[in-house]
């Protein structure tokens, strides 16, 4: 059950900043990447593939613990569009953290390229080479890079507007670096 | 409840649209919008289009080819060299693709100089190997931004512009001189094919050595004037290869070539000393021709950086330039798939 605590379990902090370095590290070396041809990009595709399978097995942890946890109530007197927006735009966060990795695996898998992460570990295809595949999920990859820089960018705005205009403990819930432990010891 | 109204804070508001705002900014510097000097994938693609526009559903460059199928018959002499499982002795099956280098899929023969063959080594360890080579000794140019600059100036319309080119990029010279005297042939079968990049080897100790490899031809070499060629009709060499390997299938030796310390292994536009070791290491034997349309090569793009544990890139600034715009020019040509129809029964879409 949801716990009524102020903050998210330090296990949810720990993974929410490791991910949030993680996840703007590879939407800047995405953009990047694609739009060189010096030899950095080599190593930039590179990256880009480890971090990706790095971010899908934690989201999915991230996933485990916050299905477990639960989150923090929303401030009671925050106004009802604004809760909406909180909660749909989590659901679109972790449905890209979890969906990108995926779209990026099926796309090499469609074209045909072998997949090589954390310097030799090779990973199997999920699909069958398809040319129609391969442009569908290539396209998915890209627009949906941008919708999620313009999410994550929306996602700080709304942070920051709690911990500087409203002052609603709603940025603290995340960002305090206290031990405390309320939440990883409901009351049951 | 705060009233919002009456007590807008200005100084939060303003200060979260300066960080959201550095925030865009810096992605969109990253992603190249504010640097319309920058060479990308996109660019150099669009600089290989003929005056028409692309062959939609092509390759890009390199764009006339047909597909083979064979086998590779490793020595063993290669474990020297790399620890890759291609060098170990034995059979492999390779698939790979004969090629002009020409971003028009309906050049007629004669008119294209540089001829090409892309490889794809696959092993029993789930690994593959692929390579995309050209007949020249060495490449046209040292850079790939010199080669951007080929492509703009032998498309440009001023009349002066590649004798610029040529005086900013001297080493050019050596290759149009390759190009005037270099005898033609009738034949992909008697053609011998240069990585021209270098890569680096690594074998079971851990002992690395730079390398360039060739694929040397078995068939003898009987040189024709251009003249010759231009009677024998606009797609004879892939009527003659398939007629060729009908008849019996072709072979060519991998060799190796090792750099001595201070070879210039990052520019392939200068070619090696003629003394430097040289190590065969098998034999490639092409048994079938396909047409492309429907033929295994096609869903292949030969990046050469897919390389199997044993062989990594080098100094050689092309390969990463080549993987880059490979991709660009693959993502763009199944995306075009529909302009360039498989007629198999079953084929895929």
């Amino acid at each position: 059950m949801t716990p009524a605590s102020e903050h998210f379990t330090p296990l949810q902090r720990v993974l929410h900043w490791i991910m949030a370095v993680c996840i703007l590290a590879m939407l800047f070396i995405g953009v990047g990447m694609v739009s060189t041809v010096m030899p950095k990009y080599l190593a930039l595709v590179s990256i880009h593939k480890s971090l990706g399978i790095a971010i899908l097995a934690l989201a999915l942890i991230r996933l485990a613990v916050r299905l477990r946890y639960g989150a923090p109530a929303l401030p009671m007197d925050l106004p009802e569009p604004m809760k909406l927006a909180a909660v749909l735009s989590h659901y679109a966060l972790y449905a890209l953290m979890i969906a990108m990795p995926l779209i990026g695996w099926a796309m090499m898998s469609a074209a045909d390229y072998p997949i090589v992460v954390f310097g030799g570990w090779r990973l199997p295809p999920i699909l069958p080479q398809s040319d129609s595949l391969h442009s569908l999920l290539w396209n998915s990859h890209y627009y949906l890079a941008f919708a999620f820089f313009a999410l994550v960018l929306l996602h700080i705005a709304a942070a920051l507007y709690h911990a500087l205009v409203r002052r609603d403990g709603v940025f603290e819930s995340m960002a305090s670096v206290s031990t405390d432990h309320e939440a990883v010891q409901p009351a049951e | 409840m705060p009233d919002f109204q009456r007590s807008l804070p200005y100084g939060s508001l303003a200060l979260i649209a300066v960080i959201i705002g550095a925030g865009a900014a810096a992605f969109a510097y990253t992603a190249g919008w504010f640097s319309p000097q920058r060479l990308t994938p996109n660019k150099m693609v669009a600089a290989f289009a003929p005056p028409g526009g692309p062959d939609l559903g092509h390759r890009r460059n390199h764009a006339k080819g047909i597909c083979f199928t064979g086998t590779f018959d490793s020595n063993g002499a290669g474990v020297e060299l790399s620890k890759a499982a291609v060098f170990a002795k034995g059979q492999y099956p390779v698939l790979g693709r004969f090629n002009l280098a020409t971003a028009s899929a309906h050049a007629d023969d004669a008119t294209v100089r540089v001829r090409g063959l892309g490889i794809q080594f696959s092993t029993p360890d789930g690994q593959v190997w692929r390579s995309a080579m050209i007949d020249a000794p060495f490449f046209t140019v040292s850079t790939p931004k010199a080669f951007y600059g080929l492509l703009l100036a032998s498309r440009s319309k001023d009349p002066d512009a590649m004798k610029t080119f040529i005086a900013a990029n001297p080493e050019f010279a050596n290759f149009v001189a390759w190009a005037k005297s270099a005898p033609w042939t009738g034949s992909y079968a008697e053609e011998p094919y240069n990585s021209l990049d270098s890569f680096v080897m690594t074998n079971r100790d851990g002992v690395e050595h730079v390398v360039r490899w060739s694929l040397v031809p078995e068939a003898k070499v009987v040189p024709i004037s251009e003249d010759e060629l231009k009677k024998r009709g606009p797609n004879f060499l892939e009527q003659e290869i398939t007629q060729r390997v009908a008849a019996a299938p072709q072979h060519w030796t991998l060799v190796v070539t090792v750099a001595d310390a201070g070879d210039p292994t990052a520019d392939p536009a200068k070619a090696w000393p003629a003394d430097r070791r040289k190590v065969e290491v098998g034999t490639l034997t092409v048994q079938k021709i396909e047409a492309e349309r429907n033929g295994p090569c096609r869903d292949i793009n030969f990046d050469p950086t897919v390389l199997p544990t044993g062989i990594t890139t080098s100094d050689d600034p092309f390969p990463a330039a080549r993987s880059s715009v490979y991709a660009k020019s693959y993502d763009l040509r199944t995306a075009e798939a529909k302009d360039y129809p498989r007629t198999a029964p079953g084929a895929k879409p």
